[in-house]
């Protein structure tokens, strides 16, 4: 098994439901290794959910997932990572937290803080590593975030919307980390509703609208000409963007 | 009836400020038995109130609604439940436990146990909404993100403890009941008031008074000292 990937990931027939209320309807779509796959939608279309279905936190009411065939295992699990809207960072240091993820990751003792501070440098918050994660700007706990992913060296990062309680200055700064991810060779799985974001990081476009993914094109011929009027009534309503 | 009252008052400041000796023994065995019964039901109830917290059963709402009710147990009824297990004739009246500050730590134990799983329950979850999703998606297994949302949320629970320790000191009612008020044995500064003002000894009754005021109100500061600096520190 040694070399060979978790993706694609493949959905089939996917439904989720809450509290009689149905979140997303029959979801069906294949994740390939490679480009950079941005989700996009309202609030409230499912983005999230379907991400958190994707990575494991959530487990479906109907239909599979299957990651390169199998279903997903703890090894399959060790290989992906979440950055979430707000972090959640636990109250010690910045390397500690990494070095915490490190842990629970399998990486022996005395390896974990060599590589801590490596991802540390990868996201520029090298000089922070001994402050209180908590007290960091929003901008850097962010960063710190995706150090904690970075240092898990994952093959799929999930994202869900990741500077949305960002100011555009720190944003940007989480989209060159992201950009670094993507170029070492991580699939990027992100969900934004800022479209700019989608045009400057995504490859591909997933458009989710009321719990359906109702269009799925690379992101150039998305933004061009959409598909679906659900898309281009979401396009025409969102500009100008950012 | 003014004059006693300034007498009282002037003389108790004495004992206070010379350290009197009989002062100063009910004050250490109040402490000694109350301090005692908090670390056995820190030891009882924080895992127990930290696994309500996260876990998942069957019921798990009915026995946090009887927690929560639990807080406010009458300390002459728990006084009344440990006087029945530790009488000669009760179930654990061999262990000739009665009227011994033993008997005083077991009462405040129970006293306090539902106190402190309930605030360890309400501060873990809490905490618990924030954490789960990032903890299991970082591969925490259930035990693990259990104590690691404990261990951050330290300083809360550090302050459910001294909650629970002035509970414990300030209580009447279970400590006369099981230890009796006999001096020198089991007189804390509790029933030493009860009985000293009815005896008409006002001075003792209101030196005693006010280290236990003093000692609640310290305990007091100290918990809301502890959670600014630990907030300022660790945001």
């Amino acid at each position: 098994m040694a070399g060979e990937g978790i993706l694609p990931l493949e959905l089939r027939g996917v439904r989720y439901a809450a509290g009689g209320r149905t979140i997303l309807e029959d979801i069906s779509l294949r994740i390939e290794a490679g480009p950079a796959t941005i989700l996009l939608g309202a609030n409230g279309a499912g983005k999230s959910v379907l991400m958190r279905l994707m990575h494991g936190l959530l487990a479906p009411c109907a239909g599979e997932l299957l990651w390169n065939g199998r279903v997903a295992d703890s090894g399959v699990r060790r290989r992906q990572a979440m950055v979430f809207q707000r972090p959640v960072l636990l109250r010690r240091s910045a390397l500690a937290n990494l070095t915490y993820a490190l842990a629970l990751a399998g990486v022996p003792r005395r390896e974990r803080e060599r590589e801590a501070l490596a991802a540390l440098r990868e996201v520029g918050l090298e000089q922070v590593a001994h402050r209180p994660a908590r007290r960091l700007s929003g901008g850097e706990q962010q960063r710190l975030a995706l150090a904690r992913a970075w240092a898990l060296h994952p093959e799929v990062l999930f994202l869900d919307e990741p500077t949305a309680n960002l100011d555009p200055i720190a944003a940007r700064e989480i989209e060159a980390v992201i950009r670094a991810f993507d170029a070492a060779g991580t699939k990027i799985v992100m969900s934004t509703h800022n479209l700019g974001q989608a045009r400057r990081l995504g490859d591909e476009v997933l458009y989710l609208h009321q719990g359906r993914l109702v269009e799925r094109a690379p992101a150039e011929r998305f933004f061009r000409a959409p598909q679906s009027p659900e898309a281009a009534a979401f396009l025409r309503g969102e500009l100008p963007w950012s | 009836m003014t004059s006693t009252l300034e007498d009282a008052f002037r003389e108790s400041l004495a004992l206070v400020a010379g350290a009197d000796p009989a002062l100063a023994r009910i004050v250490a065995l109040s402490l000694a038995v109350s301090l005692s019964a908090v670390a056995a039901a820190s030891a009882f109830g924080l895992p127990l109130g930290a696994l309500l917290a996260v876990a998942r059963f069957p019921g798990r709402r009915g026995v946090i609604v009887l927690l929560d009710a639990f807080m406010g147990l009458p300390p002459v009824v728990v006084g009344l439940l440990v006087y029945l297990l530790l009488s000669r004739a009760g179930p654990l009246g061999e262990l000739g436990l009665l009227f011994t500050p033993g008997a005083m730590v077991v009462a405040q134990t129970l006293l306090v146990l539902p106190i402190l799983a309930a605030l360890t329950r309400q501060i873990v979850e809490d905490a618990w909404v924030e954490y789960e999703e990032q903890l299991r998606s970082l591969g925490a297994t259930p035990l693990r993100a259990a104590l690691t949302v404990a261990w951050d949320a330290r300083f809360s629970l550090v302050t459910a403890v001294l909650a629970g320790l002035g509970r414990a000191l300030s209580e009447v009612g279970a400590v006369l009941i099981v230890g009796g008020n006999i001096e020198g044995v089991t007189r804390v500064m509790t029933t030493a008031i009860a009985l000293e003002t009815a005896k008409g000894d006002l001075a003792l009754a209101l030196a005693l008074g006010f280290v236990l005021v003093a000692l609640v109100t310290l305990l007091n500061a100290a918990a809301h000292l502890l959670r600014r600096a630990a907030e300022r520190r660790w945001g």
